[in-house]
């Protein structure tokens, strides 16, 4: 990892503890964990998009399976809020596994169809499966997270630990892809059979990024769980796997920083927009053509590009 | 000597067409040998199917006198065989460094838990990767533009790089796809000297060629192909006065070539 990311990281993590001070506990700092979650997601699926160039239309659902699998746990088992987190990232790792070892032999449009269909799948067993997720109209009272008796009540409390996670899972991102696996990743995304006829096991890298990508998603999917405290299947379903991957390509794909900044405009974006009350959708839609058009590679490398000709 | 590669009774179909149809041929260690033939004869897909891009229909191809061609193409760059392609296929949107460091990725073995601790061990290999590349890489000249994006170099220097990354395989054996094609010809004799020197640092080479004068000048022997068969095999002055090669070259097909045996 060079010195710049290093900036960057420290930067990021000075910002994050700036930020309350300013916010104080308003809404927007509620409005922050939702980003610091969603960035969670967007950084795995660059990693698997952007760097690998392997698509994923399906997942909100290792977020729902993430979500759901720590609700049940710990309302109707009683296990422990990281006990539960914990079991879902083995859960929804392993079916990561599962689903991708096959699917991940199909290429672009045949992937895409694969992980949506799996993802609609998942979605219909939240609905169905009542008697462990209470179906359409879903359940509450899920418990919070307890560091030793201090239990996490208020927003700056999961503002802080989300943010933790987000900034340790982007150190572990950062790990992989200057390394040679992450060499690997992106050797993948440029030629497949080249990268395997030059000696990579390509198989193997795209199912380990795939799972990781799902452990991520399954991460944020428990925080998410744990803080709004109710879950039903709405949230899960294939309209926001299309908002993550609109997320990561606004941001710009080919870098985790982008996969973050598409999370949080694609988050604060819509917040600001309510004054337009009707509108809203509309000026949503034009700002996302417009920074397509004019910045494809996303709004990340599109900006440091602009300086760099600036200069 | 045993041979490096034994090729038997290879074939290949692609539905009805029969695009190499029961080669026999070996390979010596240290060898320079080279495969020529007219368009369609069958040699590329030779070399498809030694790295194992599609299996034979039938056949065996034998590297070190074990069986390959049940192997994944990365187990083959393992086992030390590597190559490079006729339309140059570098990873554009990496650095020439970076496309030379996936080179030496067989070679090496730090896995994703390693890479997330970062442990010293994995950034002492990575260091090591850098600094091989780096020697693959001005040994073909191209150290200079080691931070330039691979689709930013000339035809000449991407098949430079393809030479390097391969040669960062640690390969004992390569495969040379047409390696003067699309090159000048002051270009394709800087060619000709690279395959010299790759082979005096011991590496075992095959090629496909359709320029002639690279081919009778740097190979030991030549196998002439036709209609994916094998016509002629032979020292390169054996080859070139081979009655059914230079009917096959000049395109005459007089009842007597057509009966002339293979040499």
């Amino acid at each position: 990892m060079g010195k710049k990311n290093i900036l960057s990281l420290l930067i990021l993590a000075g910002v994050i503890l700036a930020l309350p001070l300013g916010l104080g506990n308003s809404y927007y700092l509620n409005v922050l964990v939702f980003v610091g979650i969603y960035s969670l997601i967007t950084i795995g699926l660059s990693l698997l998009m952007g760097y690998t160039g392997q698509i994923s239309l399906g997942h909100a659902a290792f977020f729902g399976l993430g979500a759901y699998t720590s609700g049940v746990l710990s309302t109707k088992f009683g296990v422990s809020p990281w006990l539960a987190l914990l079991a879902a990232i083995f859960v929804t790792g392993g079916i990561a596994f599962l689903i991708g070892a096959p699917a991940l032999k199909l290429k672009g449009h045949y992937l895409a169809m694969a992980t949506l269909a799996f993802g609609y799948i998942v979605f219909i067993v939240f609905n169905q499966a009542s008697s462990l997720t209470s179906g359409p109209s879903g359940f509450g009272q899920i418990p919070r997270f307890r560091l030793g008796n201090f239990l996490l009540r208020s927003d700056v409390h999961y503002y802080y630990l989300v943010w933790t996670l987000v900034i340790v899972v982007l150190l572990v991102s950062l790990n992989i892809i200057h390394s040679r696996v992450g060499r690997a990743l992106r050797s993948i995304h440029e030629g497949e059979l080249t990268a395997n006829i030059m000696g990579v096991n390509t198989a193997k890298y795209k199912i380990q990024v795939f799972v990781l990508s799902a452990v991520y998603a399954s991460l944020a999917g428990s925080l998410y769980a744990h803080f709004i405290t109710f879950l039903n299947p709405t949230p899960f379903g294939f309209h926001f796997s299309i908002v993550l991957v609109a997320m990561v390509a606004v941001g710009g794909m080919a870098s985790v920083w982008g996969a973050m900044i598409g999370a949080a405009l694609l988050t604060l974006l819509p917040e600001y927009l309510r004054a337009f009350q009707d509108y809203d959708i509309l000026i949503y839609g034009s700002i996302l053509l417009v920074i397509m058009m004019f910045l494809p590679q996303g709004l990340f490398a599109g900006i440091l590009g602009l300086i760099k000709k600036e200069r | 000597m045993d041979s490096i590669l034994q090729i038997e009774k290879l074939k290949k179909k692609f539905g009805g067409v029969v695009a190499v149809d029961g080669v026999d041929f070996e390979v010596n260690p240290h060898q320079i040998k080279a495969i020529i033939g007219p368009n369609g004869a069958g040699k590329t897909t030779i070399f498809n199917l030694i790295s194992r891009i599609y299996p034979p229909t039938s056949g065996t191809i034998r590297f070190k006198q074990h069986k390959i061609n049940e192997l994944k193409p990365y187990v083959i760059a393992k086992k030390g065989i590597s190559r490079t392609f006729q339309n140059v296929q570098v990873f554009e949107n990496m650095s020439v460094l970076e496309n030379v460091m996936v080179g030496r990725h067989c070679r090496t073995r730090s896995e994703i838990f390693a890479a997330i601790m970062n442990l010293k061990r994995t950034r002492d290999e990575e260091k090591r990767i850098h600094d091989y590349s780096l020697e693959m890489l001005s040994f073909v000249g191209l150290e200079t533009k080691k931070n330039e994006t691979a689709s930013n170099l000339t035809f000449q220097q991407q098949k430079l790089l393809e030479f390097a990354r391969a040669l960062a395989t640690e390969p004992d054996l390569l495969l040379l796809d047409e390696p003067a094609a699309g090159l000048s010809v002051p270009e394709a004799d800087e060619m000709a000297q690279f395959v010299y020197r790759i082979r005096e640092i011991g590496i075992t080479i095959l090629l496909v060629e359709h320029d002639m004068g690279l081919v009778m000048e740097v190979s030991d022997e030549v196998i002439v192909l036709d209609s994916g068969q094998v016509i002629a095999e032979g020292t390169p002055r054996e080859v070139q006065n081979d009655k059914a090669v230079i009917a096959v070259y000049l395109g005459e097909r007089e009842t007597e070539n057509a009966n002339h045996t293979k040499s």
